[in-house]
């Protein structure tokens, strides 16, 4: 029975939780392993009839009998629905095996009835879902017109925002063992990367977000600016978004520096303070007189922005500094790709046109694309010794992105569970990527025209790393994975907000978990067995399409087909427990027989336990 | 400064010096040296000094990396003016070009300058070349028992010429074939003619040869170029999608012999080409002994060498001017294996290395496995009384003789460290005898040792292909369509049992899931190496891994074997060290190029801008400037 796995678990699920205070851990469900795992978690999970595994003030908030599921790869199941303030549970019990859906409400983009009611009284519901499905329900109205239907109970608490509700990770109260929230000391990292130095200081003129809102507290600058300074470079830079520091090498001093576009506007403006901390920043750097600034937009795109105030750096103000476009596309252009990719993906993939239909998505050109860019910038900052400014318009979507990988490719910190988890609250959470608006977290504004995939995108990129680099990072795709599940499911507070500013002020420290303290306390579940730390380790991947590929275990991992066999990583973790109980018994024997040797009174000195060389036999 | 020559090489002539162009940038760089042509391959010697020997784990002994096999040379083009041309035969006899690029069968790219050398001399490499690469040269079944289920059905092959004769008597012969295996009409019989339901050999060849264009890049404009479209360069190759259809096929033939029981008989005209293709990936998904190192050689012997394949005439070894014969079958095959590999890895002995290699062997002409259209035709030559063997038989050595061209470390890299081997059970709890599948009778035995003389069995299939129209046996002959969905619904209930690598093995053929075999075709393009990455990264790992796991067991077992007092004659199969100081700086390449070492800068792409040209508004639409902060 528990190795009946099914595709019907698989097309279920999402995302859970470690249930540590019941004693038996319910742990994610399993993509990787055959969902052999899903079953065994699923049949926990209903210890009996109609009692829902709910999570602390989690509530059930409504549920109804008789809805249908039209599930795109098995046909119409028939269960029951429940709603609970955090998640959706459908549940199918008069088949073997059992099928079930459980899902955080916050994947839900978009809830709609489809069509009028059938002769039947039967209401069809469409789910549009951020994690690339969509689900159908067919449901009999109530008979009662004032009562509510259980999908419009649904639709209040898929979008709690738009309800004046508060989201469900600010009702969460789950104790783990690591406190997330600790996990990024930015005065620590920047220690780590020794900072401050004879070159840069840490300023403390955004203690209290005047400077810029946007941007985190501590900021890392030459020591030959002053904050006065800075206050004048802000008015000059868009959204006050100054040139500050993310990374320095830590033997040739070239430094990574981000900002936003300058507000050049069509006359040209200067601003001599800019100008002044460029310079400042191409002199911190002693060993090259030269100094890259990547604008990560194309250069048409570029200069459409002089229009409307922003613009780029010209040549006449900035000596010594030489500008390259990245010619990485704006989120509409995103959005709209991935829009695409779901259309080709889900659910049906039509296989004899598979590779074009892809092709016309964009998506892995775009990937490329910022792969490409941020290979260029790490060249510059590695091969050329050279410091290098990266910035967009705004600079908290492409910006982020090319940095957060360039550092990647230059840090091999970065490449570790924990460095990842700073990474990430470094360049993406503290300088403001604006989480809430790219998700739309419990916003039911579907059409928002700035929502975006943009982390997604990223992630997606770490990932090609990680295919070509297999003993490079620490952690596995599951890891990728369970962060963008939570990425939308609001229980935890990381993603919320958009800026450190807001989480602040909203206390979400306070109020929520991290998503930390859940993958920190099961750190096991992460690790990428094959990981070799190899420090000061540069990578350079390859940008070729030909190297990329589609992230199938994650874009098309509900349809079951697609189902992933059983990964590298496990034969090779069966290997690591045979060599370890092999190496036991090898010791065990040694030591019998040194016993035996020292007991039959020789004086030969017994055999090295620790030695795994053939150990000489005794008669 | 001349090659080492192999026993009986003969070198034909040379010409010093001429530049070889570096494959990997547009600088026109390149070294200097000397190309000799002998009567086995192309060679170029460099003047340098040879930099401090990479030690090359993979070495081939018979030829290196500036030798190209004659055999191997699939084209020959020359740079006259700017204008590169195709050199045929009659362009050969004129002038001699400035620039000669070679591309060659395992997807090397050769560029060579001859405007350095004396002009007799460059004239007579390149028209040596020319000739003794593309000059022609002067130098067949049948029904036949493949494999038995252990449930006593039976896959058989048979040739179905298109000419039908009128021919009583064939119900008896019919009735003999099937009964001897069928045991006593317990079994229908499904027919399916490949050459209906799959694409035929011209087809083949040609998408193949649209397909590896896109893998022989002269230089890195190239490469960037072509990468924008390549997704729909592949797909309109079509290549992609015989593979899919060929595995297809064969899993409808496992679905009937594995699930319906049924015997089944695949027909085409000669009975030699796809017919060799689909049984023996039915054997590989079936039979677990053919994804061993010995039983994949024994499938290939026994399906592919003493099937008749005609590998003479598809792999164009003699450079036929008529094309109708040539096509990867072969090769398509290797592909169809890939992909299971791919996806089973665990299943399988051997490594995608050991495919490429041995995809690789068919164009070295010193073999005798790949180079005769049939056994009939290799005993005839072989023989003594062969005109060709004036000084007794002709010995040649079979490809399986690994160890004429790599040394036992390099063999070592034929090995998948991912295999699983089978789990010996205690022989005390044995599990109930499951009974075995039949497949060491090979073929009939007068089909094997008799060469076969036109027409021996023809009445035979004439007739079985009579009967089988008139009798209707067949049920899916009425609906060819029919198969897709309950081949789906066969691997979905495969998909939901527990996988058993020794068991019944089924490829996933949706389009996601089938892909390019990136060892074989990308191997000699520097723009997509990978330093201290690709697969190899992890392959080293798990072979260290498997290394002192083998290496604890023999500490082991020698202390059990000196308490027990006797010794244990298994064979360690695996168990060979294997060091990588620097594993971490190899190459995704790797074992096949070694360029690695020559530096550590990233390729970064050129041409970006004409990459992507997102058309439509969104793109000149504005980011975040554009809504004047209208959130929280």
């Amino acid at each position: 029975m528990e190795e009946s796995d099914s595709v019907e678990s698989l097309c279920s699920s999402t995302t859970t939780r470690s249930d540590r205070s019941s004693g038996t851990r319910v742990s994610d469900t399993e993509l990787r392993s055959k969902g052999r795992v899903i079953e065994k978690v699923l049949q926990c999970k209903y210890p009996s009839k109609g009692e829902l595994p709910l999570l602390p003030e989690e509530h059930v908030q409504d549920s109804a009998k008789d809805v249908t599921y039209i599930c795109p790869f098995i046909g119409p199941v028939r269960g029951s629905l429940s709603v609970t303030n955090y998640r959706l549970f459908f549940r199918c019990t008069d088949r073997e095996p059992v099928f079930g859906l459980d899902l955080p409400l916050g994947v839900l983009s978009r809830v709609e009835k489809i069509g009028a009611a059938t002769s039947r009284g039967d209401v069809s519901y469409g789910l549009a879902c951020k994690d690339m499905r969509n689900l159908r329900f067919v449901h009999k109205e109530p008979e009662d017109s004032l009562k509510k239907s259980v999908f419009e109970v649904l639709m209040k608490f898929a979008f709690p925002v738009s309800n004046n509700m508060s989201l469900f990770a600010f009702e969460y109260k789950q104790v783990f063992p690591e406190n997330g929230w600790k996990v990024y000391d930015p005065l620590a990292e920047y220690k780590r990367q020794g900072l401050p130095n004879e070159s840069w200081r840490i300023s403390k003129v955004n203690d209290h977000y005047e400077l810029c809102d946007s941007y985190p507290a501590a900021l890392v600058v030459p020591v030959t600016i002053t904050d006065e300074e800075l206050r004048r470079v802000s008015s000059f830079r868009a959204k006050g978004r100054i040139p500050v520091l993310s990374w320095i090498h830590p033997e040739s001093q070239a430094a990574v520096v981000r900002a936003s576009q300058p507000m050049v506007g069509q006359n040209g403006r200067r601003c001599k303070e800019d100008e002044k901390l460029l310079q400042a920043i191409m002199d911190a750097n002693a060993q090259s007189h030269k100094m890259f600034i990547f604008d990560a937009r194309p250069s048409v795109n570029a200069a459409a922005n002089k229009m409307k105030g922003g613009g780029y750096e010209s040549e006449d103000a900035y000596q010594n500094a030489e500008l390259v476009f990245l010619d990485i596309h704006n989120i509409h252009v995103m959005r709209e790709s991935l829009r695409k990719l779901k259309e080709v993906v889900y659910p049906n993939i039509e296989d004899s046109h598979w590779l074009s239909n892809l092709e016309s998505t964009h998506w892995l050109e775009h990937i490329k694309l910022i792969l490409a860019g941020a290979l260029r910038i790490a060249d510059k900052v590695e091969s050329g010794k050279t410091s290098v400014v990266v910035h967009c318009s705004d600079g908290w979507d492409r910006t982020p992105q090319l940095t957060s990988l360039a550092l990647i490719m230059l840090d091999s910190h970065y490449r570790t569970i924990r460095g990842f988890q700073i990474l990430l609250e470094k360049e993406w959470l503290s300088f403001g990527h604006r989480f809430q608006q790219r998700v739309g977290h419990g916003d039911k504004n579907h059409t928002d025209a700035d929502r975006s995939p943009i982390f997604l995108q990223f992630i997606d990129c770490v990932w090609q790393m990680t295919r070509q680099f297999p003993a490079a990072f620490e952690f596995n795709e599951y890891f990728l994975i369970t962060i963008l599940d939570h990425l939308y499911s609001c229980l935890f507070g990381t993603f919320l907000c958009n800026s450190e500013q807001q989480r602040l002020k909203e206390e979400v420290p306070k109020h929520t978990v991290s998503l930390w303290s859940f993958v920190n306390s099961q750190l096991e579940e992460f690790v990428n067995p094959l990981y070799v730390g190899y420090p000061s380790h540069v990578l350079f991947p390859t940008v070729g399409i030909r190297h990329l590929q589609l992230w199938v275990t994650y874009y098309i991992r509900w349809n079951p087909r697609m189902r992933p066999q059983e990964p590298v990583h496990q034969r090779y973790k069966e290997l690591l427990a045979k060599r370890a109980e092999l190496q036991k018994r090898v010791e065990e024997l040694q030591r019998e027989a040194a016993n035996r040797t020292a007991s039959s009174s020789s004086e030969r000195a017994g055999s090295p336990t620790r030695s795994i060389t053939p150990v000489q036999t005794f008669v | 400064k001349h090659p080492d020559l192999l026993p009986g090489e003969v070198e034909f002539c040379s010409a010093n010096p001429i530049l070889k162009y570096t494959q990997d940038d547009l600088s026109q760089r390149g070294v200097f040296g000397t190309l000799f042509c002998t009567n086995f391959r192309v060679t170029f010697i460099s003047d340098e000094k040879p930099q401090e020997k990479t030690d090359k784990t993979f070495k081939n002994k018979l030829y290196g990396e500036n030798d190209i096999p004659l055999m191997c040379v699939d084209h020959i083009y020359g740079v006259y003016d700017e204008k590169r041309k195709l050199i045929t035969g009659g362009l050969v006899k004129n002038k001699y070009p400035s620039k000669m690029i070679i591309h060659c069968k395992d997807l090397r790219v050769f560029q060579f300058s001859l405007t350095f050398s004396k002009e007799e001399d460059a004239k007579k490499i390149f028209q040596g070349i020319a000739h003794h690469c593309l000059e022609e040269k002067s130098l067949k079944c049948v029904f036949i028992w493949c494999w038995s289920h252990y449930s006593g059905c039976a896959l058989f092959k048979a040739s179905f010429p298109p000419v039908t004769q009128e021919d009583g008597d064939f119900q008896k012969h019919l009735d003999t074939m099937i009964n001897a295996v069928a045991h006593n009409h317990l079994y229908s019989v499904k027919t399916e003619d490949l050459s209906e339901s799959l694409p035929n050999i011209q087809d083949i060849q040609q998408s193949y040869n649209k397909f590896k264009q896109f893998f022989l890049i002269e230089n890195s404009t190239d490469f960037w170029l072509s990468d924008v479209k390549w997704f729909s360069s592949l797909e309109s190759s079509g290549w992609l999608d015989i593979i899919r259809q060929c595995l297809q096929k064969a899993v409808e033939v496992v679905e009937c012999l594995e699930k319906d029981n049924t015997n089944v008989l695949i027909t085409e005209e000669e009975g030699t080409d796809l017919c060799c293709v689909i049984s023996s990936l039915a054997q590989i998904m079936l039979d677990p002994y053919y994804r061993t190192l010995m039983g994949f050689q024994s499938l290939v012997q026994k399906e592919w060498v003493a099937g008749c394949h005609a590998f003479l005439d598809r792999c164009n070894h003699l450079h036929q001017k008529d094309k109708e014969y040539h096509s990867p079958v072969f090769l398509l095959f290797l592909e169809c294996v890939w992909q299971l590999v791919h996806q089973h890895s665990p299943a399988f002995q051997f490594s995608e290395t050991y495919l490429t290699v041995l995809s690789d062997s068919v164009h070295v002409p010193v073999f005798s496995t790949f180079l005769f259209n049939s056994s009939h035709h290799r005993e005839s030559v072989m023989k003594a009384e062969s005109p060709l063997a004036q000084s007794g038989p002709l010995s040649c050595p079979t490809v399986w003789d690994w160890s004429v061209q790599f040394d036992s470390k390099a063999q070592n890299f034929f090995f998948n460290p991912l295999y699983l081997e089978k789990v010996k059970h205690d022989r005390a709890v044995r599990k109930p005898h499951k009974p075995k599948h039949q497949r060491n009778l090979s073929l009939p035995s007068t089909a094997f040792k008799t060469p076969p003389k036109k027409g021996f069995f023809k009445d035979e299939t004439d007739s079985l292909k009579k009967m089988l129209r008139v009798k209707r046996l067949s049920r899916w002959r009425g609906s060819p369509d029919a198969p897709t969905a309950t081949t789906r619904e066969f691997f979905e209930s495969w998909q939901h049992r527990p996988l058993d690598y020794h068991g019944l093995l089924l490829p996933c053929l949706d389009g996601p899931a089938v892909h390019i075999w990136m060892q074989r075709y990308l191997r000699w393009i520097p723009e997509v190496y990978i330093l201290g990455g690709g697969s190899v990264a992890v392959m080293t790992k798990l072979m260290e891994l498997l290394s002192q796991v083998q290496d604890l067991k023999r500490v082991l077992e020698q202390r059990d074997s000196s308490q027990a007092a006797k010794l244990d004659h298994r064979p360690y199969f695996q168990h060979r060290l294997l060091s990588f100081d620097s594993s971490g700086r190899l190459s995704s390449s790797f074992p096949f190029a070694y360029t690695c070492y020559r530096s550590f800068k990233p390729i970064i792409p050129t041409g970006l801008m004409q990459s992507l040209m997102v058309t439509d508004s969104l793109a000149s639409q504005e980011d975040e400037a554009s809504s004047v902060v209208s959130f929280v």
